[in-house]
């Protein structure tokens, strides 16, 4: 993340003589993980981006780069691989601790299947608790409460899915925004305010708390920008401190008369007013709201923007190469105040969800870990918009399942934590889940050789 | 020590970088690889100092056969190397350079680099140097650093002396003095592998040439041999390196400069009281050795230096103080000198790369939103006319070879209507086909009535392309001299001297044309 | 991460267009005008607050404890006239940094240093002032500083272990969880706090090859990376505690301490006595360790090697030096002594593991990594700092003073803010910081 020039590249790196810049390394998996590299980096210019270098172009019709091939050759394939290798992992971590698991351990040797099936029962049952948890449960009295899991899912996704764009967006622009979290608090407490002080006439109200939580969330964003345009600061650090500052910064409303109740001095605002809450969807049974529709708007505004817009063009153009950017006429600065703010923004969304969705009262928990969670949702979804919407989903269902999963069968909820994590580790190292399955391409020894010569003559007088 | 490679091929994927090389280095003795860019010569000295291992073939000292796991190695049995970009560490002393690797310590891996110290003042004395063992790298001139390269291989007592294009960087007295220093260090005893596509050096101090072309050994030659047959050695045909373009119609002055100073970071006037103008319908070359403040001067006119002062006027209009989107909005076409950085993005698609700084603008836009088709469109008209060789138009960029990579940013900035055309070593690393194919639109874009600017650090290039020549030293213009002036006269402007005060000044255009024909065969 | 302020991206400086053209006429460097504007506003403030609106109260100072082998008279000074002093003395500060400004040069180190010290004693000053109860002892302040610091060193010096050798370590707040929960289970299961420790060190250490497997072999972008361990460790140890240590908290998470070490007759010496002869295992570890890394690194053929392949990895490979297994290597000590640091949270300050227990102290100790320039000593001061915010923190809300304490809280994370924004200058990181080494 060096924005230093770095070391000279070796030797005739342009001059075209190590053309072929990949590394004598044993496997192909790696050449192609360093081949990918190259490009991404401008030649080892600057550091590997947060953006897989297959997503960082736009999406021309036409162009080669299909869903269809993409599973196909694998980025897809791979993602699911991955999800299941971080479930296996997360399984065994969830039987490690199993009573039963431990007591048919001792004896093993005497009767192995006795272990194995406890290993696979203590798994599978804080799964299928989870799955029932997120998408369906069977054992629902009404087809209503059958579908109430996944109605849950979709309210947990839905700051996900806005947090994680703002998170992408940013990504697509070059810059970490570990800041989500800061950015939700603050859209929280402006959101809140205007929910709980200010008394307003039905549907005015209710905008005007959206509008103040974006605009919460685009100023504390914004400002990183500011801050990283004209300081040089790094973005990472500066968005890391400013969670802490909105973070304490709440705490302190929190203990001001203005944010309490009346009477009261617990750390806990009013109750937003019934004209500033998002409406229920689907009625008062399921918790999800207005904001999950605002989400999918989101979503697709996101793909505009990135994929058909000037705007976005600039964005991932500074994202890419900021150097070519600029010498292409394209203020670098101006893109990173306006996409650190367009991010905050869209954190600033998942702000309001919480205080005028969800939770309808602010507390210091109002970003939950929902900003952290974001960073993993972006990667996950490879920081394109619909990508982070599925993540979102995914892990929204991960959030909402767990809650049952714990209920049912004791495991915490921290496990969602460990996949989470292992999921986005695995997805970044593609080589390692290819190796984990037995999928990297067998090197073919001299068999190609032949038809090389005409290769090299190409390539070579590059 | 004499060194052999034998049958050396190098893959990389399916590319074939080498292709069964053989190469014998007698002992003492100044053997020189000589190719065009891309030939191969780095990779095969890459695989000789252990960096790479390779696919076949092996390496000989003295007769035995030997391998190399890395560097390590080629160091233990006698092989040094000066790559073309320095591996010094910049925020290290020179000591500190020459020790790394093979330090010095006291008890406890403490270092103690008195002894360094020493070795490095008795090779600068011996070889007159002058190199003082505490500075900074990073304060040290190129010309210095190279030196310190040198020092580095020689204290591990380096019998074999590998130079990867040493004289890109170098000044041409600067150069003959490394020519110096070469013979001498094969007095001493030391072989030297030169690796170069400047025949006139080639010539003047190798011992043995051997030509590589694509990735082959394709012959060896005398130094006595001709420049022509040498340069249809290495390209691989007869070379007519004569563009053939008309004289120039020079027509008003629309392009000025006047007292341009750019101060850079560090406080250096690097651009140091610039004026001078170019007419519609001529080019006018900027020659001058690497890191003269030709990078500087480009940067300005195109608004991407902060601290600069004098004024830049097209068509009237001054420039400077303005934003870059507006100086290309002027009509300023701009080929950076370093694609992969500047040019492009790489891992956008060619059609992304082909709208770079036109995509806010119609018909690629209508308002904030972009238009793909158009951009399509136009990336398949731009393809097809300068024959860029890309699996489509989605391809990224990055993946292209440099050639084309090339094309496709002159294609971008010749896309449009230019009041002023600035292209920055336009075909550095650029296969020769290509080299031919990019200066024909230099030449067809000066004809429709552009005024154009070449900057380049190759002298044939400016010879060839240029109606006139701007010599830059440290910043300074030393002076402005007409096409055809002499090899000689323009490498002592690059040294800053300027004609006017050599003892017996060269008449400009009294040296024929067909002398510099002749050593043309240089650049590619 | 190498840079905090690096020029802006699109100013390309070519590599030796300086070295070229060396006997170019030179005028001054340029000197931002960011570091004497931020001291001449921070003066102001100083001024304003400290000074003209301060407590014209007098704030008391203990020196000695009661365990002090002789004792000092406590400082008393009066807030308003302290205060007066101190920001006249700022604000001379702040104009000599104007004048050097106006000839061109930059603000030396020292400058900024005593401006912070004689801020921090402002602001001090003002605090006790104001505060129901104005008095507070200055060595128990300063020596919880210290302590408060322990885990933020131990993390700091994690960070420019790995930043010098070019991987960004954002996961020092995983290696400083991991740490603490691993000494707090190994310790009370061998029921041996040495060995607990060690441990510590065993699992910081692992995090960090984790760290170093996904982003020297599988070139993953090591923020990336970093983040998600973050994530990874704190899973792992907020399940394992959960599942296992809740289950059975005296078999599992009992640990026995590390004791307090007291040096005989030194530490009773008023305030250095404390900090320096009164600490626990970890804390003299933590002495150590800084000035063994600072030594490492400057002076040794360890600290060359590692630094050059930081700095230029292609350079230190031609030299034959191995750039990927010294990175590698160098991530996992400095994951060992994060985790070294971990083991402070459950070996010395508190006696039993919980959730989350660094609290974010790897952020901070990655601020303070920065502040202190990517030098083991500058890092230790900072982390000082940061420790001594952390505690006043929490003494200003015992002796009630009017600055409400999540504003107290907040001030390492506003100081890193203006910290990496210009005050403490151009700093640079090391060059080949964050990326990836591939040969060719």
């Amino acid at each position: 993340m060096s924005e230093q020039h770095p070391p000279k590249r070796p030797a005739g790196d342009e001059q075209g003589d190590t053309q072929p810049a990949k590394p004598h390394q044993p496997n192909l998996a790696a050449e192609e993980t360093a081949a990918v590299v190259s490009v991404d980096t401008a030649g080892g210019a600057m550091g590997p981006s947060a953006v897989p270098a297959s997503a960082q172009s736009g999406q021309l019709p036409g162009g080669p780069d299909t869903l269809l091939r993409k599973i196909f050759t694998g980025s897809g394939m791979v993602s699911v691989l991955a999800v299941f290798l971080a479930l296996v992992i997360g399984g065994l971590l969830i039987a490690s601790t199993d009573t039963r698991v431990a007591s048919t351990a001792s004896y093993f040797f005497a009767r192995p299947t006795d272990f194995l099936t406890a290993v696979w029962n203590a798994a599978t049952r804080s799964y299928i608790a989870l799955f029932q948890g997120a998408v369906f449960n069977p054992r629902g009295n009404s087809v209503a409460a059958q579908f109430a899991p996944f109605m849950e899912t979709l309210t947990i996704a839905t700051p996900l899915i806005t947090a994680g764009l703002g998170v992408a967006l940013a990504f697509r622009a070059g810059l970490f925004n570990i800041g989500a979290q800061g950015q939700i608090i603050v859209a929280g407490i402006l959101a809140a305010w205007v929910g709980f002080a200010l008394h307003l006439p039905l549907g005015l109200h209710l905008l005007l708390v959206l509008v103040a939580g974006i605009v919460g969330g685009a100023l504390w964003g914004g400002l990183v920008g500011v801050l990283k345009a004209r300081t040089g600061a790094h973005e990472v650090i500066l968005t890391i401190m400013f969670n802490y500052i909105a973070l304490y910064f709440l705490r302190y409303l929190l203990n001001t008369p203005a944010f309490q109740r009346p009477g009261e001095s617990n750390p806990i605002s009013p109750i937003l007013d019934p004209s500033a809450v998002y409406p229920q969807i689907f009625g008062s049974q399921y918790r999800l709201h207005l904001g999950f529709i605002l989400a999918i708007g989101a979503t697709v505004l996101v793909w505009w923007l990135l994929n058909r817009s000037t705007v976005g063009f600039e964005f991932r153009a500074v994202g890419a190469n900021p150097k070519a950017a600029q010498t292409a006429g394209i203020n670098v600065s101006r893109s990173t105040i306006l996409v650190m703010a367009i991010a905050g923004g869209l954190a600033g969304m998942s702000g309001v969800a919480q205080v005028a969705g969800t939770e309808k009262v602010l507390t210091d928990g109002v970003a939950a870990t929902y900003g952290f969670d974001a960073i993993t949702v972006a990667l996950l979804g490879r920081s394109t918009p619909w990508g982070t919407f599925a993540a979102g989903l995914l892990f929204g269902a991960f959030r909402a399942g767990a809650v049952q999963m714990q209920i049912q069968t004791g495991t915490p909820i921290d496990i969602v934590l460990v996949v989470q994590s292992l999921i986005v580790l695995f997805i970044a190292a593609p080589p390692l889940v290819r190796a984990v399955f037995g999928l990297n391409p067998r090197r073919k020894k001299p068999a190609r050789a032949a038809k090389s010569t005409k290769a090299a003559t190409t390539g070579g007088a590059a | 020590m004499k060194l052999e490679l034998r049958g050396i091929t190098k893959r990389f994927g399916t590319l074939l970088a080498n292709d069964h090389i053989d190469v014998v280095v007698e002992s003492g003795q100044i053997h020189c690889l000589l190719g065009e860019n891309g030939a191969g010569k780095s990779t095969l000295m890459n695989v000789l100092y252990g960096l790479y291992e390779p696919s076949e073939g092996e390496i000989l000292i003295d007769g035995k056969p030997v391998s190399f796991r890395g560097p390590g190695d080629a160091m233990a049995a006698g092989i040094g190397m000066v790559h073309q970009h320095f591996m010094l560490v910049p925020v290290f002393t020179v000591a500190e350079n020459v020790a790394l690797g093979a330090e010095p310590t006291k008890a406890a891996g403490f270092l103690n680099l008195d002894e360094t110290r020493r070795r490095i003042r008795e090779i600068s004395d011996q070889y007159g140097f002058d190199v003082d063992p505490d500075a900074l790298v990073e304060d040290l001139p190129v010309g210095v650093q190279q030196r310190v390269e040198i020092i580095k291989a020689l204290v591990r007592n380096a019998k074999v002396l590998i130079l990867d294009e040493p004289t890109a960087v170098l000044t041409p007295q600067e150069t003959d003095e490394l020519l110096d220093i070469m013979r001498q260090l094969k007095a001493g005893g030391t072989s030297i592998v030169f690796i170069s596509h400047k025949l006139r050096e080639v010539k003047e101090v190798s011992d043995t040439i051997t030509v590589i072309r694509r990735g082959k050994v394709v012959g060896s030659a005398e130094p006595s041999a001709s420049t022509t047959d040498l340069a249809s050695m290495m390209v691989g045909r007869a070379v007519s390196l004569t563009l053939e373009k008309a004289p120039a119609k020079p027509q008003e002055k629309t392009f000025e400069v006047r007292d341009l100073t750019v101060i850079a970071h560090n406080g250096q006037h690097v651009v140091d009281g610039l004026s001078f103008d170019i007419a519609r319908g001529e080019i006018l070359a900027v020659a001058g050795v690497q890191g003269n403040g030709q990078t500087e001067l480009t940067e300005a006119i195109l608004g991407l230096q902060d601290r600069v002062s004098g004024s830049i006027t097209l068509d009237g209009k001054e420039l400077l103080g303005r934003s870059v989107k507006d100086v290309l909005k002027a009509g300023v076409g701009f080929v950076p000198e370093d694609r992969k950085v500047d040019g492009l993005v790489g891992t956008f698609s060619v059609a992304e790369n082909l709208v770079l700084d036109l995509y806010d603008k119609p018909p690629y836009a209508k308002g904030i939103s972009m238009s793909p088709a158009r951009i399509l469109e136009n990336a398949k008209a731009r393809i097809d006319e300068f024959d860029v060789r890309t699996p489509s138009a989605a391809a990224a960029a990055g993946t292209l070879s440099g050639g084309n990579q090339q094309k496709v940013v002159m294609a971008r900035e010749l896309s449009r209507p230019l009041r002023l055309f600035i292209a920055s070593q336009p075909t550095r690393g650029v296969d020769v086909g290509s080299i031919e194919f990019l200066h024909r639109r230099i030449v067809a874009e000066r004809d429709q009535g552009t005024p154009v600017m070449i900057i380049s650090t190759e002298l044939d290039e400016v010879m060839e392309l240029a109606d006139r020549i701007a010599v830059l030293y440290k910043g300074k213009l030393v002076g402005i001299v007409p096409a055809g002036t002499g090899r000689d006269v323009l490498g002592l402007m690059m040294a800053g001297i300027h004609p006017d005060e050599q003892a017996h000044p060269q008449p400009a255009a009294s040296r024929p044309a067909p002398t510099s024909d002749a050593e043309g065969g240089d650049h590619v | 991460m190498s840079t905090t302020v690096s020029s802006r991206p699109g100013n390309p400086q070519p590599d030796n267009a300086a070295a070229d053209t060396g006997a170019a006429s030179i005028s001054a460097k340029p000197v931002s005008w960011k570091t004497p504007v931020l001291l001449a506003a921070f003066g102001l403030i100083a001024l304003v607050f400290f000074g003209l609106l301060g407590p014209n109260k007098t704030a008391s100072f203990g020196i000695s404890t009661g365990s002090d082998f002789f004792q000092l008279p406590a400082l008393e000074v009066n807030a308003f006239g302290g205060g007066i002093v101190l920001s006249v003395l700022l604000l001379a500060l702040a104009a000599y940094a104007v004048y050097l400004k106006t000839k061109g040069r930059p603000a030396p180190v020292w400058l900024t240093v005593t401006f912070i010290v004689l801020f921090v004693a402002a602001f001090l000053i003002w605090v006790v002032g104001g505060a129901r109860t104005p008095s507070i002892s200055l060595a128990g302040l300063i020596a919880g500083s210290v302590t408060l610091a322990v885990p933020l060193v131990f993390g700091s010096l994690s960070g420019v272990l790995c930043e010098r050798v070019g991987v960004v370590n954002i996961a020092i707040e995983g290696q400083l969880l991991g740490g603490a929960f691993t000494a707090a289970i190994v310790a009370t299961m061998t029921q041996n706090p040495f060995i607990g420790l060690a441990a510590a060190a065993v699992a910081g250490a692992v995090v960090s090859m984790v760290l170093a497997l996904f982003s020297i072999k599988y070139l993953v972008n090591q923020i990336i990376v970093g983040v998600v361990l973050n994530v990874l460790v704190s899973g792992v140890t907020g399940f394992l505690f959960s599942t296992v240590m809740q289950e059975d908290k005296a078999r599992y998470n009992s640990p026995p301490g590390l004791d307090i070490i007291q040096i005989p007759i030194l530490s009773e010496v008023p305030i250095i006595g404390p900090i320096l002869f009164r600490q626990s295992l970890v804390g003299y570890l933590m002495y150590v360790a800084v000035l063994v890394v600072w030594v490492g690194l400057f002076k040794t053929r360890w600290g060359l090697r590692v630094r050059a392949v930081g700095e230029h990895p292609q350079a230190a490979d031609t030299l034959g030096i191995n750039v990927n297994a010294t990175r590698f290597w160098n991530v996992t000590l400095g994951g060992a002594v994060a985790g070294i640091g971990g083991s402070f949270f459950t070996l010395v300050a508190i006696d039993s593991f919980t959730k989350e227990i660094s609290g974010g102290r790897g952020f901070i100790a990655l601020a303070a990594l920065i502040f202190g320039r990517w030098n083991p000593i500058g890092a230790f001061f900072a982390a000082l700092l940061f420790g001594f915010a952390d505690n006043l923190q929490s003494i200003v809300t015992i002796i009630g003073t009017p600055v409400p304490s999540q504003f107290m809280a907040m001030l390492p994370y506003l100081v890193t803010v203006l910290a990496v924004a210009g005050l403490v200058g151009r700093s640079r990181g090391p060059a080949a910081s964050g990326i990836p080494y591939v040969k060719g």
